[in-house]
């Protein structure tokens, strides 16, 4: 437990010192504040899109920094030691990710309501939209995950995780925007959807390390 | 075993015991390093096995250190953090200022490990044996970019393990300052 919790603490230190979970945060800032200049300041439809746009703009945010999860690791030989270190290397991607989402997931969970506020969110819409991010963010993040596994082997594998990891995530972004809007379209419940968005993101707590520990053994090779 | 359709060694039999230690010697590419990896778990042989006695004491990984080519260290963290970190997943209880100190970085252990010269860098490598205590220690070519200073250091730990009923399997190209129990010459001897 210890083992883990030095893994998750690392983890989350070194994306910070190196900068990587503060351009997430940027970016979905740059993302949330363009927005309204495009649309144009029609404050109804902002507050109507609100949820989507911030959606759309934390899953982006939270890819971009996932494929150095295990690249430097592997680079600089700790992923060996990792593997031999008596620790299962599925707790090992899973202390990862927790370290990962403390650095990523939980800013851009806690910012998304200053940002909704500048989408002209109402605070019904505030309260569902971070109430869904803070349920979905780890399941980008434990999808993203095995994306990240599978290329830590290559030399620019940035992109590349983006886009083999966003068609898995639009099930997540399906059912956290719904969650997140029914404060904004009315008669529809909440719960349904929200509880669809914790069922994937447990089933991605359960597929995401066994896929990802597959994959990085398999670039052991 | 085979890589890359090539095949590197074959028939290759050993046994080491408490205190002893193998010296893999043998030309670039001859497999030293695979092997090593082999005995580490990383990788699969394409035949035969690895036996460890006493059976199902501990599990393979956690029996052995691994000091590989790559140090294993993250440039943003200070000396310290850097075995701290290994100290807390192996779940140890050595102490990091003693690990430093018998490797000559005690003075440095503030530092970003990302300022450290080659040499130092792998004293940093070689400190992390020290962490926790493993009956087998695997090092593929321990001494590169170390000064004489440092050859000495690393021959007084690895003497010391040994001393303790420690096992080595060392891949080198150079004479070791260690006795040497067995000498393993993959690709022919010179």
């Amino acid at each position: 437990m210890k083992a883990l919790a030095a893994i998750a603490a690392q983890t989350a230190r070194l994306s910070w010192r190196s900068g990587g979970a503060l351009v997430g945060v940027v970016f979905f800032l740059a993302v949330v504040t363009v927005v309204p200049f495009g649309v144009g300041p029609d404050l109804k439809l902002l507050g109507r899109i609100g949820p989507a746009m911030l959606w759309v703009a934390a899953l982006l945010a939270a890819l971009l920094n996932l494929d150095r999860l295990f690249r430097d690791d592997r680079d600089d030989g700790s992923l060996d030691l990792l593997v031999m270190s008596g620790v299962p290397l599925e707790l090992t991607v899973l202390a990862k990710c927790a370290g990962a989402w403390l650095a990523t997931g939980l800013p851009l969970t806690v910012v998304a309501p200053l940002l909704g506020m500048l989408l002209g969110l109402e605070p019904a819409a505030l309260a569902t939209t971070t109430a869904t991010l803070a349920a979905g963010t780890p399941a980008l993040i434990l999808i993203g995950a095995i994306g990240a596994a599978l290329t830590a082997a290559l030399p620019r594998g940035g992109i590349l995780v983006a886009v083999l990891v966003l068609p898995f995530t639009i099930p997540a972004l399906i059912f956290g925007v719904s969650a997140a809007a029914t404060a904004i379209v009315g008669p529809t419940p909440f719960l349904p959807p929200f509880l669809i968005l914790l069922a994937l993101t447990l089933f991605s707590l359960v597929i995401g390390p066994i896929a990802a520990a597959a994959a990085l053994r398999a670039t052991l090779e | 075993m085979q890589r890359g359709g090539r095949t590197l060694f074959r028939g290759l039999s050993f046994v080491l015991n408490p205190g002893e230690m193998i010296a893999v010697r043998g030309p670039n590419g001859a497999g030293k390093s695979t092997l090593l990896r082999i005995v580490a778990g990383l990788l699969q042989p394409t035949e035969g096995h690895i036996a460890l006695a006493p059976k199902g004491e501990a599990e393979e990984g956690a029996i052995a250190h691994y000091v590989g080519h790559l140090d294993g260290l993250k440039t943003a963290l200070s000396v310290h953090d850097n075995l701290n970190f290994w100290r807390s997943v192996w779940g140890s209880s050595a102490s990091v200022p003693a690990a430093l100190d018998a490797v000559g970085l005690g003075d440095l252990a503030a530092l970003r490990a990302g300022v450290l010269s080659a040499g130092q860098r792998r004293r940093l490598a070689l400190a992390r044996l020290l962490m926790a205590p493993r009956p087998l220690w695997l090092l593929d070519e321990p001494t590169t970019a170390l000064d004489d200073g440092g050859e000495a250091l690393f021959a007084a730990l690895l003497g010391r393990h040994l001393g303790e009923g420690g096992m080595a399997l060392v891949a080198t190209h150079g004479d070791l300052p260690v006795k040497v129990t067995t000498t393993l010459w993959l690709g022919g001897r010179p």
